[in-house]
């Protein structure tokens, strides 16, 4: 096999989702060409999309080891809460920050310990979390918002949620985290050890792969990027709202699957998954651009999410 | 049990001493104690289930021992893992294989005792040749549609069980521990695998070498230890014992000497019998 066609075929299931990406693209704008070639129609979308694509790439790595985090949405809850209280209490806002990664990765850290120390089911104990951490968000904040006007012009509002000329530094984040996470999934040891843990734990195990402390770290990778989600949504909106991060968890989790990573764990891909992140980020923007109502939203997610589970089983993705 | 004593005398690379692993209730080894002396090839045999697999996986760090102790090289082991057994030198080739079924051949080989270079990361191109090299000159995959990509789940039986000896081979390794690796190997395969015990021998390397097929066991190894129920009831310098007289005394450990009987064992042992 020549060095191209090998290259294509080990990659075959990114190629199929950027298929899917630029065929959607090509029906937008033929629906309608003035608004879909226009580049605003694209910051709308931009600005979003960096945090779907940390998000994205983390719940990679938890698929893959053959696991699932339900409580992320939460989890960016909680961090940004403690974000917006600390800022508000005056602390500076990269202790404010760092606070934030750290209450993310702890979450990750305790889902982690009841996967792999008490043993617990990871889609029903992490779902348990999600619960448990947006009640305590609640009962913490009486419901009430955290307005953070006062940061509208400071530096950090600026470095996480400004712009360069039309361009969303946001995205630029995204991407930066899913060219690290692409190198730690494909080229560092850990991603290996993820992989062959989710692949067959025993066979890992019997390898000398430390699999608890692998899955651990997973937890708290996820942790902490729903941490630094939390924050950047905060600086986005200006404050602090107690449903942060609701509503992510099926459009993320939809992307993931979507982007050629298989739910059954072991390989995954996370420039699959980034492209799955824009595939959904565009539906909303297209539908409304050809001129059909939101309501089509949910039904056109629906239509694409299928559509790619079918061309991932046309060029060879299936458990053996 | 002498032959047993007399290498407790000498030095070992490898000791257990009163090992028991319970799995819920099933005792699974009981009090088992049992060593390899430095460059000494011990065969393992007994039934289906009698434990073989489970020495050696507490051997190996897979399972901890409900009781008992651990040495290697004179030093009791402590807070003992598979990792800790890989760093001593000890490689295994698992009954099961323990293959990572989606991934390529050079990752597998590679599987947990990757080569890296700055900060953890994998040296992929060096790992691929290697891998490459092996295939040519171990395995003898001259297959073109066979590359280090090609992934395990797409291989043989035997062709993955190539892949998991070659692994042991190509670490360097004092203690090596090949559980079964001959089960269902073609004859010319089953060879290779029965040249690279000798080779270990050779080298001054050690081996666990488990087999049912005592024809497998008995040219290579120097002491042969027979496993029924969890325990370790006979012991065997080769020179003791001819292999007619062995494979009698197991049938008859197994409590289905009289059974077998119908079967050809061999006319010289039922006479002696
Ligand atoms: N992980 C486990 N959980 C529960 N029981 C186990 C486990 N591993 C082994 N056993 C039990 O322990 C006993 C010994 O099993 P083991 O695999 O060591 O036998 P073996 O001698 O290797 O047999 P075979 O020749 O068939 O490979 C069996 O009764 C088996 O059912
Ligand atoms: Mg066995």
């Amino acid at each position: 096999m020549s060095r191209a066609r090998s290259f294509f075929y080990r990659h075959r299931i990114e190629f199929a989702v950027l298929g899917v990406f630029f065929a959607l693209i090509a029906v937008f704008a033929i629906a309608n060409p003035k608004v879909f070639l226009n580049y605003r129609a694209y910051t709308a979308v931009f600005t979003t999309l960096g945090a779907s694509i940390i998000l994205v790439t983390s719940n990679v790595f938890i698929v893959a080891s053959g696991e699932l985090d339900l409580s992320f949405p939460s989890v960016i809850g909680l961090s940004a809460m403690v974000f917006a209280m600390l800022a508000r209490a005056g602390i500076s806002p990269v202790l404010a920050l760092f606070a934030s990664l750290v209450t993310g990765a702890f979450c990750g850290y305790v889902n982690g310990m009841l996967v792999t120390k008490v043993g617990l089911s990871s889609l029903v104990s992490t779902l348990g979390m999600n619960f448990l951490l947006r009640g305590l968000i609640m009962i913490i904040t009486g419901g009430l918002a955290i307005p953070l006007t006062f940061m509208l012009e400071s530096t950090i509002a600026k470095v996480f949620a400004g712009t360069i000329g039309v361009f969303p530094v946001q995205l630029l984040w995204g991407l930066g985290f899913a060219l690290i996470g692409w190198l730690l999934f494909t080229r560092h040891k850990f991603g290996g050890h993820v992989c062959y843990t989710g692949d067959n734990i025993t066979s890992a195990r019997e390898m000398g792969i430390r699999v608890d402390r692998v899955k651990i770290w997973t937890f708290m990778l996820m942790g902490f990027s729903a941490g630094f989600v939390g924050v950047l949504v905060t600086l986005l909106n200006n404050t602090f709202w107690p449903t942060t991060g609701d509503g992510y968890l099926l459009l993320i989790l939809a992307a993931v699957f979507l982007g050629g990573t298989p739910t059954w764990g072991g390989i995954g891909t996370i420039w699959g998954a980034v492209i799955g992140a824009f595939i959904l980020g565009f539906i909303e923007t297209g539908i409304i651009a050809s001129g059909l109502t939101g309501f089509y939203t949910q039904f056109f997610y629906g239509v694409i999410l299928i559509l790619a589970l079918i061309s991932h089983r046309y060029v060879g993705l299936k458990k053996k | 049990m002498t032959a047993n004593e007399s290498a407790g005398n000498a030095q070992y690379i490898m000791k257990a001493s009163g090992v028991c692993k319970k799995f819920g209730f099933v005792q699974a080894l009981k009090n088992v104690s049992f060593e390899v002396g430095p460059n000494e090839i011990v065969g393992l045999i007994g039934d289906n289930g009698a434990g073989k697999s489970t020495l050696i996986k507490t051997l190996t760090g897979v399972h901890q021992a409900d009781s008992g102790e651990l040495y290697w090289k004179g030093t009791q082991l402590t807070n003992y893992s598979v990792h800790a057994a890989r760093d001593m030198g000890i490689v295994t080739v698992f009954q099961d294989r323990a293959l990572s079924e989606q991934h390529s051949i050079w990752r597998n080989i590679f599987m947990g005792k990757e080569l890296t270079g700055w900060g953890g990361f994998l040296r992929v191109k060096k790992q691929k040749e290697e891998t490459q090299r092996m295939m040519r000159e171990m395995m003898g995959f001259t297959s073109s549609f066979m590359t280090p990509d090609t992934p395990v789940g797409n291989m043989s039986g035997g062709e993955r069980q190539g892949v998991a000896i070659c692994r042991a081979l190509y670490f360097e390794a004092d203690l090596i521990i090949l559980d079964e690796p001959t089960g269902g190997l073609s004859l010319s395969e089953t060879r290779k695998v029965l040249k690279f015990v000798r080779s270990i021998k050779e080298s001054g390397k050690s081996c666990i070498f488990i087999s049912h097929n005592m024809y497998h066991v008995y040219p290579v190894a120097d002491r042969i230890i027979v496993l029924d129920r969890g325990e370790i009831v006979d012991a065997f310098v080769k020179g003791q014992i001819d292999i007619e007289t062995l494979e009698a005394r197991l049938l008859e450990i197994a409590g289905t000497s009289d059974i077998d009987l119908k079967v050809p064992v061999g006319s010289k042992a039922i006479a002696r019998e």
